[in-house]
């Protein structure tokens, strides 16, 4: 360490200073001891596009189909966002598509049988997500049933409930408003480039008062070009697909106009901000990420052990219920399949595929979003080259292996390294 | 070397049905002192440790701390008195870096957000004050420390709360011999900043290598605390193999409510 910049912070203790180089040699030293958080799902994002992108150059790579591919993904991300906090305690949600449905299928007979207004049906379904949650939380945390058996059997009763619900494999439609267009229609350009500008400031903001907060009181800081690399990436990110998204994707133009940012993407991104937030920023995600690692320390810390473990029950099926309605919205409708068949597997595989541990503890609500896009970009690519949909679910199911094996690979280098 | 006790137990009892663990024990802790808790297995250590923070509570005696009898019913009461334990098992968190586990269950906070400066600070000083001035980051990951460092961070983590008794559950069970001198130094450096020190330890060495005062339990009685200057390493062995050693510990008749079940014992 003699040769190593030093710096004393609070209280005297010396730490390495930080430089850009070193925080990218950091970087590769975590990857090779087995700490890859996200970065095999980013690689493997950027393979498929190439891969698709190369045999169905015209279609994969026009504005109309990145529009779609937000679009597809909404639904299993929002699902996938809920799990994390339950994978993060190192339960299981097995019901979650499921409530999807259920939750939809609420709201969707609300609006037409009963003929109540958009926002009561939205909320009521939200509320109905919420009651699950509360319900499977208390079953795994004060009556002590394995989290597996009691969203399995859970899983088995809401398919039932939809089938009641709906009366025998009918199929509801949706009547046009507020919740058909929001996983359906674009925002207007102004609106789009307004919102990618402020999310960008937003994001630089937030990151210099956090350095300009550590600075003053002296802490070890980030260096300043890594800041600038970070909000530079993001506004390279956002500000591109924005570019492409307020092009004309209408097939004949002159008929009807359609450009813009499709409003799934906002609720996307502001969810993930959300969660994220709660996560890094609170007391509380800290206590989930405490419960996660080591729930004995936690509850010797004084954390209600049991509470919060209810809690991410609540935050999984809620956001169910957001995946369920977006769902909807897609589909315009609702029918006893909504929420069943695949999605679950995809909105668990997402989260998996993501970086996010299934043995608890290790996650981000990032890994959803990165996942779900890995998996709407497969389902979409093999569309378009006319795959049939068995060949699509095999090659779906190795890309879930090898994302579980890598976790496990790096795991085991992990353990290997003392770095788990 | 202080007169008063800072933590004085008399005649504590406890039983757990028809067993009783603890016998009449009596025990003080000194400010600015190590005091061992000697014993063998099963003699009552770690329920004597449980009843003082709150985990268990006592059926019969007092506890006075700091001029004045308390009752102490929760973790958290004794916590608010002043007294933290160091478990064996390091209750940290592998996922949560340095500060993280420092402050877990106790976070500060600015409304509703973490106020992450104000506790890097803390836990940079504190550290500091143990005389820890080498660690690559506040923010390292608890795994990727070694088994002195994690012990490091754990008694650190007791001592953040201003804290006026630290008890030590086998610090150095698990550590090697440049780790285990790291943390004996450690456990010093806590007596000499005023603390009082309780240091559980199967091992005489480490006894006697930090310790000012020895505490010998022997089958939940306390056979004798003594000056670690008055007595030798085999009297301190005898005191916790036979109960006592010379004129020291307790008296020579066998405690009356245990039967001798040595195989060839006469009755």
């Amino acid at each position: 360490m003699t040769t190593t910049p030093t710096l004393e912070t609070a209280g005297g203790v010396k730490v390495v200073k930080p430089t850009v180089g070193s925080h990218i040699r950091d970087y590769f030293g975590r990857i090779r001891g087995g700490d890859l958080g996200a970065l095999p799902a980013v690689l493997g994002l950027v393979i498929l596009v190439a891969i698709f992108g190369s045999a169905r150059s015209d279609t994969f790579f026009s504005a109309g189909n990145f529009a779609n591919l937000f679009n597809q993904a909404a639904g299993v991300i929002m699902i996938a966002m809920g799990l994390i906090f339950v994978l993060l305690l190192g339960e299981i949600d097995l019901s979650a598509g499921f409530t999807a449905g259920l939750c939809g299928a609420v709201m969707a007979v609300l609006l037409t049988e009963h003929g109540y207004n958009q926002a009561i049906s939205l909320v009521a379904a939200l509320v109905t997500g919420v009651v699950i949650g509360v319900v499977l939380g208390l079953l795994v945390s004060k009556v002590g049933i394995p989290s597996f058996v009691v969203t399995l059997a859970a899983f088995l009763a809401f398919q039932g409930m939809l089938l009641v619900l709906l009366g025998e494999g009918k199929n509801i439609s949706i009547p046009d408003g507020f919740i058909k267009s929001l996983n359906k229609d674009s925002l207007p350009v102004g609106w789009s480039w307004g919102l990618a500008v402020a999310a960008v400031a937003g994001f630089a903001l937030v990151q210099f008062l956090r350095h300009r907060g550590r600075a003053r009181r002296g802490l070890v800081t980030e260096p300043l070009g890594i800041i600038a690399m970070r909000i530079a990436g993001i506004a390279a990110l956002l500000l591109i697909s924005t570019a492409i998204l307020t092009q004309e994707r209408a097939i004949n133009p002159a008929v009807a106009t359609l450009k813009g940012v499709p409003i799934a993407a906002p609720v996307i991104g502001g969810f993930l901000v959300l969660w994220t937030f709660v996560l890094g920023r609170t007391t509380y995600g800290r206590h989930v990420y405490a419960v996660g690692g080591n729930a004995e320390a936690a509850r010797r810390a004084g954390i209600p052990v049991d509470r919060i473990r209810i809690s991410v029950f609540v935050i999984g099926s809620f956001m169910a219920a957001v995946g369920g309605v977006m769902l909807v919205s897609r589909a315009g409708s609702v029918d006893p399949n909504t929420g069943g068949s695949s999605t679950l597997l995809y909105a668990v595989g997402a989260a998996v595929i993501g970086g996010t541990s299934l043995f608890g503890g290790k996650g981000k609500v990032i890994h959803a979003v990165i996942g779900g896009a890995v998996i709407a970009v497969i389902d979409n690519g093999m569309l378009l080259m006319d795959f049939s949909s068995g060949t699509r679910y095999m090659f779906t199911g190795v890309i879930l292996l090898i994302a579980a094996g890598v976790d496990a690979l790096a795991r085991r280098r992990a353990a290997a390294t003392g770095n788990r | 070397m202080a007169a008063t006790p800072l933590l004085e137990l008399r005649g504590i009892d406890k039983s757990f049905g028809p067993v009783q663990v603890l016998h009449d024990v009596e025990l003080s802790v000194y400010p600015g002192e190590v005091t061992a808790l000697v014993g063998d297995n099963g003699a009552g250590k770690s329920t004597l440790v449980k009843c003082i923070s709150g985990i268990y509570t006592i059926d019969a005696g007092t506890v006075t701390f700091d001029g004045k009898q308390v009752a102490i019913h929760s973790p958290r009461e004794a916590a608010d008195l002043g007294i933290e334990v160091v478990y064996q098992d390091l209750a940290l968190c592998d996922n949560l870096d340095i500060v993280q586990n420092m402050f877990l269950g106790r976070e500060k906070v600015r409304g509703i957000v973490l106020d992450e400066p104000t506790m890097e600070q803390m836990a940079g000083e504190t550290l500091a004050s143990l005389s820890v001035r080498t660690v690559k980051s506040l923010r390292q990951l608890v795994a990727s420390l070694s088994g002195g460092q994690r012990q490091t961070v754990a008694i650190a983590k007791a001592v953040l709360w201003n804290s006026r008794v630290v008890i030590l559950d086998e610090p150095t069970a698990a550590l090697g011999v440049a780790q285990t001198a790291q943390v004996l130094e450690l456990v010093r450096r806590l007596a000499d900043n005023g603390l009082g020190v309780v240091l559980i330890s199967h091992n005489m060495n480490d006894v006697f290598a930090v310790s000012d005062r020895i505490a010998a339990l022997y089958l939940g009685r306390m056979a004798a605390q003594v000056k670690a200057s008055d007595v030798t390493h085999s009297q301190v062995v005898e005191l916790i193999t036979g109960g006592r050693s010379g004129n020291l510990g307790l008296p020579p008749e066998k405690p009356t409510d245990f039967v001798d079940i040595t195989p060839g014992a006469d009755q």
